[in-house]
């Protein structure tokens, strides 16, 4: 796609982000458009390090929860404000993503894979055990009462989701149409021959990583402002794990469209779920769709359409 | 705080607690360590034996390790089934390794759905007479609840290690693990045998899975803790190494022990996870690596 295309719809969809805030007011939408935003961001940043370098992470919900703790922090010891917060969660988190990306030196595929699910764990027990940020019994976070411009407090972190995600997929769209893209792809394909060919795999590698964990930490970020009350159980949840490498999964793990695809349809699709069926339901309805789309579909939606779109030229 | 008796008892408890451990990572050392299949939803169908050993014991008040007895052709069928759709989709393709590994996790995703669904979230429970007993040998206290688990789980390892080493098809897994292409010349099907065997690995499973219940109340949930146990174990213990992965699991008991009595339990599980971590940045091969 053409820079100027993409950067101009990413521009509308802020504006349109906007615009919605000043008609719509039945509050549910807010929360509901909230976390499938949310999911746009994690399952853009899942890709980043899955689909793009290869390199599968089953801990996302270390990292989204890492974001939202650190905002737990300062907003109990500084009652910092939310673009504090979410550069601060990004930061730490991004700071872990750097941390597994030095794992990657040693842990290739699916030692990787169990060795960030380990993570998960072990930084959940290190919460559940720290009493400051409320244990394992969690912690309530007030809102602030009023913020300027909107006319509630969700509706602002509506406006801030939609401004993260479309970072997300901006970043996501050039790494994709980079240099770092490429020697990513390269790395995907075979790390060793890559190396042979001077693609600086460690650099790069750490770039994904950093950048993963980044994204991941930014969607955690105003989390605790969201739910109101954080306890490790919620933030650590399996959901975001499996969600996060589901929805670029179905949608297509090769582009930055998969990812977006994946996370509008799947997270609408449970949202709707949640209402009309109900919670535990929804979730047994991912696990089947993505196990389906990995024997029948292996490169998603998009891969699909692709596939279709060839066939008639052909 | 710190004394003798205690020390002493936290050691035997982890022992016990080992031999337990055992049992349940005894399939993954198959699984993943003989036929390079990353079941991480081995722990799920764990869990799933001791919710079949908790219907039986409810309903008609069958003991849990009959009940996982029984159960065993069930999940080697199931095994069985899981591994032919997997070979099929894509080991067949040669795109088992990630592809494979997310398609492990949904599974463990659905199971663990379907079992809350089922059952919800509460604890569930077995009953047997000797479930509460315990002996008393000195100052240490052996809980019949942690013995019977322990021992059945060194009957399960010295019975896998016999058939493995002495039975013919036992031999032939082993040769599958080292080389199939060879296998294949020799005029067996290394495709028929690696089925057998993770219709085995997930055989375990039903007889774990009863263990667990016996040891304490049982949600869906548990698995993900068994996750890292399991794999830490087996990378430990030298992958595909039986006798290995059975003195792994006693290290492994017995470091959780000690640290649940010292530091408390909620510290317990996050050994095991960086004992993992630490293997396989340190060590991969494991203790016993080949």
């Amino acid at each position: 796609m053409q820079r100027r295309v993409f950067l101009a719809s990413m521009l509308a969809v802020v504006v349109l982000g906007a615009l919605v805030t000043r008609v719509i007011q039945n509050q549910y939408y807010y929360f509901a458009a909230y976390v499938i935003l949310q999911y746009v961001v994690l399952a853009t940043a899942w890709n980043i390090l899955g689909g793009y370098t290869g390199y599968v992470n089953f801990g996302s919900a270390a990292f989204f929860a890492l974001g939202a703790y650190t905002s737990v922090v300062l907003i109990k010891a500084a009652a910092a404000p939310l673009v504090v917060l979410v550069v601060a969660g990004g930061l730490v988190s991004g700071l872990l993503g750097l941390g597994i990306g030095y794992l990657t030196l040693r842990l290739r595929g699916v030692f990787f894979a169990i060795a960030t699910l380990a993570l998960a764990v072990v930084l959940q027990t290190m919460f559940i055990n720290w009493e400051y940020v409320g244990g394992a019994r969690g912690i309530y976070i007030i809102r602030p009462k009023t913020v300027p411009f909107f006319t509630s407090y969700v509706e602002f972190l509506f406006a801030v989701m939609v401004v993260l995600a479309v970072v997300a997929v901006t970043v996501a769209w050039w790494i994709e149409n980079s240099r770092v893209g490429r020697g990513l792809a390269a790395i995907r394909d075979n790390e060793e021959a890559a190396e042979c060919m001077g693609v600086p795999t460690l650099k790069l590698k750490l770039v994904a990583t950093t950048v993963s964990g980044v994204l991941m930490g930014v969607a955690g970020a105003p989390f605790p402002y969201y739910v109101t009350y954080v306890e490790p159980s919620s933030a650590f949840n399996l959901d975001y794990a499996v969600n996060s490498l589901a929805m670029p999964m179905i949608g297509g793990t090769t582009t930055w469209a998969g990812p977006v695809l994946g996370a509008v349809l799947l997270g609408t699709a449970q949202q709707v779920a949640t209402v009309t069926i109900s919670s535990a339901l929804n979730l047994l309805i991912v696990g089947i769709i993505l196990v389906a789309f990995v024997i029948l579909a292996p490169e998603g939606i998009i891969g699909l359409v692709r596939r279709v779109t060839k066939g008639k030229r052909g | 705080m710190f004394s003798v008796d205690l020390l002493l008892n936290a050691i035997i408890a982890g022992i016990l607690l080992g031999g337990f451990y055992a049992a349940v990572s005894l399939g993954i050392s198959v699984a993943f360590g003989l036929l390079d299949v990353v079941n991480i939803a081995h722990p799920v169908f764990v869990i799933l034996g001791s919710y079949a050993a908790y219907a039986m014991n409810t309903s008609l008040g069958l003991d849990p390790i009959v009940a996982g007895l029984l159960f065993t052709p069930v999940f080697f069928a199931l095994g069985v089934a899981v591994y032919r759709i997997y070979y099929n989709s894509f080991e067949k393709k040669g795109e088992e390794s990630l592809r494979g590994l997310v398609f492990f996790f949904g599974i463990l995703f659905i199971v663990e759905v379907v079992l809350l669904l089922q059952y919800g979230v509460d604890y569930r429970l077995v009953e047997a007479a000797y479930i509460g007993e315990s002996v008393h040998i000195g100052p240490v206290g052996i809980a019949f609840r942690l013995l019977v688990p322990c021992l059945v789980g060194m009957g399960l390892t010295l019975a896998l290690y016999l058939f493995l080493s002495k039975t013919f098809y036992g031999r032939a897994i082993q040769a599958v693990a080292q080389d199939s292409l060879a296998l294949r010349l020799m005029g067996a099907n290394p495709i028929r045998i690696k089925t057998l065997a993770f219709g085995l690995a997930i055989a375990t499973a039903s007889l774990a899975g009863a263990l667990l219940i016996m040891i304490g109340p049982v949600e869906p949930s548990m698995n993900r803790e068994y996750i890292g146990r399991v794999f830490a174990i087996a990378v430990l213990g030298g992958l595909g190494n039986i006798g290995g992965t059975f003195v792994a699991a006693l290290i492994l008991g017995v470091v959780e022990s000690l640290t649940s009595t010292f530091y408390g339990p909620s510290w317990a599980l996050a050994v095991s996870f960086g004992v993992l971590l630490l293997t396989l940045a340190v060590r991969p091969a494991g203790l016993f690596g080949r």
